[in-house]
């Protein structure tokens, strides 16, 4: 699978550190971050300030993907969840390092390290988030 | 003396196990007696998605999390100490600078030297604070290391690492001497481009982990004119559960000296992991005062020495805020044979 080393890498702040941005305006968060806030538009304006989360959340809703897309088959089964963040957005994500009877909609997870794909065998390889149960 | 040690630190080991006679069973073997020959009973196995690269960012991670004071803009240097970096070419340790907030103004390499890669990392880390070129610099050993199926070494080579700051500021162990061991003895080794390592056999013993040990650890209680006795900890490499105990023993440490740093029968060889997951372990529990002797060892081969004295400032670091050892070392799921090659691509899938 061919992703694009250079759009991996303009997106590395976001998948390593989890930097979003604010709206000063209205205090809302966005994650990835936007340009301009969607509620305040042109009051928004310069008014976008970055800001790192803290890579928390918890599980919103979830499901076991058996068959999984291209870069994935190995991986499979695997959980994927929507999580919300501690400080607002909701995003997608693998869940890791927990069997699969455990995870439960509403359970607190944290933010872990890994491969998420690799160009084949000679390729880049893309690492980023993917959550695991907070203890 | 000035103060110049370790700061904080942090580590990481991957919660899959596998049971040496689960590897046994695969070709044969009695794994009881294999596992009471080796001193190892599981070892620990990185899921499909963890590397030397993951597993490092772990580690710093959990060692920046017990120093919350700490900025990581004001690292100057990450060193990662590895036989097993992802790319052949590509450092990991931009990967790690990037993921913890450290670039740009960093100095970055990645190190090599079997297992003692970390321990050497630890020490290029000591020559840079003293000098004043940094303030703080991180070194760090890892692998997820290779073994060919059927291999005496698959019932050892396992996955994990540890994170070292070193700087002058807060150090809550001082690193009072090092130095190292080194010859030209090819006892192990993985040639480009091939996948799993080759071994001398017995070969690895007496002419090559036991001579550098000892010859390190003399001469490193020679510089610092101490003997065993004036240790509470020591920490030898330890690619399984006997050799670590025996070296001590011909030096003349004792069990209870080297039992809180040997970690290897319960997570197996984590080689350039190894000796500083052990250092970990001790550091977990170390008290003011307490003084530590740290040997490593790394094919090819050297041994590193340390000789650490543990002070006031261990109770101020946030050690509950990353967990233990003992604490990665009980969280842990159990795979089977085949789980594992899937685990480890020794199916390599194409």
């Amino acid at each position: 699978m061919k992703e694009g080393v250079a759009r991996f890498w303009r997106q590395i702040p976001e998948r390593y550190n989890f930097m979003a941005n604010k709206c000063e305006s209205c205090d809302r968060v966005y994650f990835p971050p936007r340009e301009s806030c969607p509620y305040c538009r042109r009051k928004s304006i310069g008014k976008m300030k970055k800001t790192k989360l803290s890579g928390k959340g918890e599980v919103v809703t979830y499901t076991i993907v058996h068959i999984g897309p291209e870069g994935f088959e190995e991986q499979t089964p695997y959980p994927i969840a929507i999580i919300k963040l501690d400080e607002g957005p909701y995003i997608t994500a693998q869940i890791v390092d927990c069997p699969f009877d455990q995870i439960k909609i509403g359970m607190k997870v944290e933010s872990t390290f890994r491969k998420i794909q690799q160009d084949g065998h000679t390729g880049a390889i893309y690492y980023g988030y993917k959550f695991k149960q907070r203890k | 003396m000035e103060e110049l040690g370790i700061v904080s630190y942090g580590s990481h080991i991957p919660r899959y196990r596998i049971k040496a006679e689960v590897i046994a069973a695969v070709w044969g073997k009695d794994g009881a007696a294999i596992s009471r020959g080796l001193g190892i009973f599981e070892k620990s196995v990185p899921s499909i998605d963890q590397d030397t690269a993951t597993i490092s960012v772990e580690a710093l991670r959990a060692a920046l999390k017990r120093c919350t004071t700490l900025n990581p803009t004001e690292i100057g240097a990450i060193y990662v100490g590895s036989e097993s970096h992802p790319y052949a070419v590509k450092p990991t340790g931009t990967i790690v600078g990037e993921a913890i907030g450290a670039t740009p103004d960093l100095m970055v390499a990645d190190y090599e030297f079997a297992c003692k890669a970390g321990t050497a990392a630890i020490q290029t880390c000591i020559g840079f604070v003293k000098a004043g070129m940094i303030k703080y610099g991180v070194a760090i050993g890892a692998d997820t290391s290779q073994a060919a199926p059927g291999d005496a070494l698959e019932y050892s080579a396992s996955a994990g690492g540890a994170a070292f700051i070193i700087g002058k500021n807060n150090v809550i162990a001082t690193i009072n001497h090092t130095l190292s061991y080194t010859t030209d003895t090819p006892d192990f080794w993985r040639r480009a481009e091939m996948k799993y390592p080759s071994h001398g056999g017995r070969f690895t013993g007496q002419p090559a982990y036991f001579k550098h040990i000892t010859n390190c650890a003399t001469k490193l209680m020679e510089k610092a004119g101490s003997k065993p006795q004036d240790y509470t900890y020591a920490i030898f490499h330890q690619p399984n559960g006997k050799f670590p105990v025996n070296v001590a023993k011909k030096l003349g440490f004792t069990i209870d000296q080297v039992k809180q740093g040997l970690m290897v029968p319960y997570i197996g060889n984590t080689y350039s992991g190894a000796s500083m997951i052990g250092l970990a372990s001790v550091l977990d529990v170390a008290k003011p005062g307490d003084r530590i002797f740290m040997t490593s060892y790394g094919s090819g081969a050297g041994s590193d020495g340390f000789d650490i004295t543990v002070t006031d400032t261990i109770t101020k670091l946030a050690r509950e805020n990353a967990p233990t050892i003992a604490q990665l070392v009980a969280d842990k799921e159990y795979v089977d044979y085949g789980q594992y090659t899937k685990m480890t691509n020794l199916l390599f899938w194409e």
